[in-house]
């Protein structure tokens, strides 16, 4: 996954609440069985009416949000569908962080997992930033090791996760790290197991009613 | 931590293998043990290429279990349903994981085939006290069992198919504590919309919620799942309620259940599962059953619902905060501020998905059916939560109930409730769902869903409109 430490770009206000899985990423790009060709899929139904033609409305398709690195969105962003393929096909696109008040769990998790970024804001700093923009479009700066966010007409600070801001930073192999506890998790299930051994009902043939 | 623990908290302390600092509270991150997962074809591909890619294999293979359920055709003639190239390579895919990684998989003709969340409690593999992480948002489901069930994402899954575990941050707890009885006509759907509605599609957000009461301990176990399926719309990453006596008889019965002597030692091992009478919770709510009407939604968010008596909001009457995504969901609905919700006409009806097509489920839809039939214009279908659900139902005859009220009986998958298979409606097409998301597009582009239970679905289908399934319930 690609570091995020400092970056710069056009962001798109994106208000609605409840902005979902389905919405972010429809079902008919979910059909791979590898994560290629998501960004023609990003926001489809939104982006393209029945005919293929690209909505002149909806704010990503405006001329001058071509390289669109941010979003400043409503609250529970993301919620719905577990289907990681909505932050693959964000990233594709080119979008790098989210902003806003709060986010799907499921949505959030994929999105530490991959590298984009998520910042959750109080209401009030989340109001500056929004009249910072003009026509929902402005310049964004978020710098991720000074914990900074900047628009045209508004500079503050934000609080983040030192975790997941580590991870972001550094993009960490998460199962090679934790495979450095495989004793740990080794000892851990044969003692879990031993103690209670109604838990191997897992496989195999169906007991006889 | 204090002496006195939630039901969550109990849990995740048993599956802690080692803790990364800050502290025993909610924020905590640690390292988790998972006992089970499930697989669906459709997020589980991409987890399984990562585990090929880097050589690795499945840490603990006999705990997952993978069903085909998403993408699959609901054809009554199984060899002959549609499948288009990448669903058909999707459940090519899952078959070869399973082959190659030592999985067991149901696949498509399988006669144990259905919605994940349906097979996996339906075998007995869901016991009480267990952690299950799986690739699907409901696997809140779970809960119903004394389980911390939640999804995951696909890098997840890969991360659990290698370790077993999931690195994992404790969660703040919420309880909703249910009084009372629900009203004759009214069921764990309506309750579950009603709590949605009031708190909001994040209002449990960042929380584990448990439900008690007498309401919650009143309930069969379906119907309980019913409830912990849908919680993850107002936001629950996990839903919870403490197992039973009635919990335990329903294992007991399953194929797959342990022994009747481990059974007996589980039980014992199974009464510390509760909420300790002084545990704090970060929110409490109560409500009454009593006063929960039969629901249906009249929006895009599962909780933009109403009483089934109500009439279609108008926004300008609601907060400044919430009028813009009403009007724009109105837009979308095709609906007029203060119309009747009973005089909203339906094209489609739909009776199925891992919130509401399990065996109670189809015996209430069918109560209502019995000798009625599909109003004219509507197209009407049932697609069960398992084959075994549907031979269960065909032997006792609740198919020839459905297909005589006009009612297409379709084999077992998620189905319409996301439209990935060849059942979908039609642009502005205007559907009665059991299902759980009224999402824009859900059902398919411009499709028009309203969520309800399966009597009402039924009530809904017989009346060409959605309906008061109250008026129609001789026994009411």
């Amino acid at each position: 996954m690609e570091h995020f430490i400092r970056l710069s770009g056009r962001v798109a206000a994106m208000p609605a609440a409840n902005i979902d899985t389905d919405v972010i990423m429809p079902k008919a790009y979910l059909k791979g069985i590898d994560r290629s060709g998501l960004a023609a899929g990003l926001f489809h139904d939104l982006r393209f009416d029945e005919s293929g033609g690209a909505r002149p409305g909806f704010i990503l398709n405006r001329p001058d949000m071509a390289e669109t690195r941010f979003l400043l969105v409503g609250p529970n962003f993301g919620c719905g569908s577990s289907r990681e393929h909505a932050v693959w096909g964000m990233l594709q696109y080119g979008i790098r962080g989210i902003i806003g008040s709060s986010f799907g769990a499921i949505f959030a998790d994929n999105a530490a997992n991959n590298g984009l970024l998520l910042l959750s804001l109080p209401p009030a700093q989340l109001a500056e930033l929004a009249a910072g923009l003009d026509d929902g479009a402005g310049h964004m700066t978020v710098d991720l090791e000074a914990q900074r966010i900047e628009v045209a007409a508004y500079a503050g600070s934000f609080d983040i996760d030192q975790a997941l801001r580590r991870t972001l930073m550094l993009g960490l192999d998460r199962i090679g790290e934790t495979l450095t506890h495989a004793d740990r998790i080794r000892s851990f299930e044969q003692a879990y197991l031993a103690a209670r051994p109604w838990l191997m009902n897992g496989r195999g043939d169906e007991r006889a009613s | 931590m204090s002496a006195s623990r939630t039901l969550y908290d109990k849990i995740v302390d048993e599956h802690r293998i080692l803790s990364f600092g800050d502290g025993g509270g909610a924020g905590e991150r640690l390292l988790l043990y998972i006992d089970r997962t499930v697989l669906n074809e459709y997020t589980s591909p991409q987890a399984f290429s990562g585990l090929r890619d880097a050589g690795r294999k499945p840490w603990r293979p006999e705990a997952s279990l993978g069903v085909v359920d998403h993408v699959n055709s609901t054809n009554p003639d199984r060899e002959a349903g549609k499948l288009d190239d990448g669903a058909r390579r999707q459940i090519e895919y899952l078959s070869e994981n399973g082959r190659d990684f030592g999985i067991e998989i149901f696949d498509l003709l399988d006669p144990r085939q259905g919605i994940e969340h349906v097979v996996m409690p339906e075998l007995g593999l869901v016991l009480p006290g267990m952690v299950i992480a799986a690739g699907d948002s409901h696997s809140t489901t779970y809960g119903a069992f004394g389980v911390v069930g939640f999804g995951i994402g696909t890098s997840d899954i890969e991360h659990l198919l290698a370790t077993q575990t999931l690195i994992y941050r404790r969660l703040k707890t919420m309880r909703i504590t249910v009084d009372g009885r629900l009203a004759p006509g009214v069921t764990a759907k309506d309750l579950i919309m009603e709590v949605i509605r009031r708190i909001g599609a994040d209002g449990a957000g960042g929380h584990a919620l448990e439900f008690a009461g007498e309401a919650i301990d009143a309930l069969g176990v379906e119907a309980r799942m019913t409830i912990c399926n849908m919680a993850v719309e107002c936001g629950a990453r996990v839903a919870l309620m403490a197992p039973d006596d009635k919990v335990v008889d329903y294992i007991e019965g399953c194929s797959r259940a342990p022994s009747a002597d481990l059974l007996a030692r589980a039980r014992a091992d199974w009464q510390v599962l509760r909420s300790d009478p002084d545990a704090r919770f970060d929110k409490e709510i109560s409500l009454a059953a009593g006063d929960i009407p039969p629901m249906v939604s009249w929006g895009t968010s599962p909780d933009q619902s109403l009483a089934i008596t109500d009439r279609v909001p108008d926004p300008e009457t609601l907060p400044a905060d919430r009028r813009a995504d009403a009007v724009r969901a109105l837009t979308y609905m095709g609906l007029t501020p203060n119309m009747a919700l009973q005089d909203i006409a339906i094209d489609r009806a739909f009776i199925g998905s891992c919130t509401n097509a399990r065996l109670s489920d189809l015996r209430d839809a069918a109560s209502i059916l019995k000798g009625r039939k599909v109003a004219p214009g509507v197209r009407a279908m049932i697609s069960p939560g398992s084959s075994g659900v549907r031979s269960a139902a065909e032997a006792e005859g609740l198919d020839r109930i459905f297909i005589e009220a006009g009612f297409e009986w379709r084999r077992s998958g998620c189905s319409l409730c996301l439209a990935m298979n060849d059942d979908s409606l039609a642009p502005g097409e205007r559907c009665a769902s059991s299902t759980n998301r009224n999402f824009e597009g859900r059902q398919g582009v411009g499709g028009r869903t309203h969520l309800m239970s399966p009597a009402m679905v039924a009530a809904a289908a017989v009346s060409g409109r959605l309906a008061d399934v109250r008026a129609l319930a001789a026994a009411f």
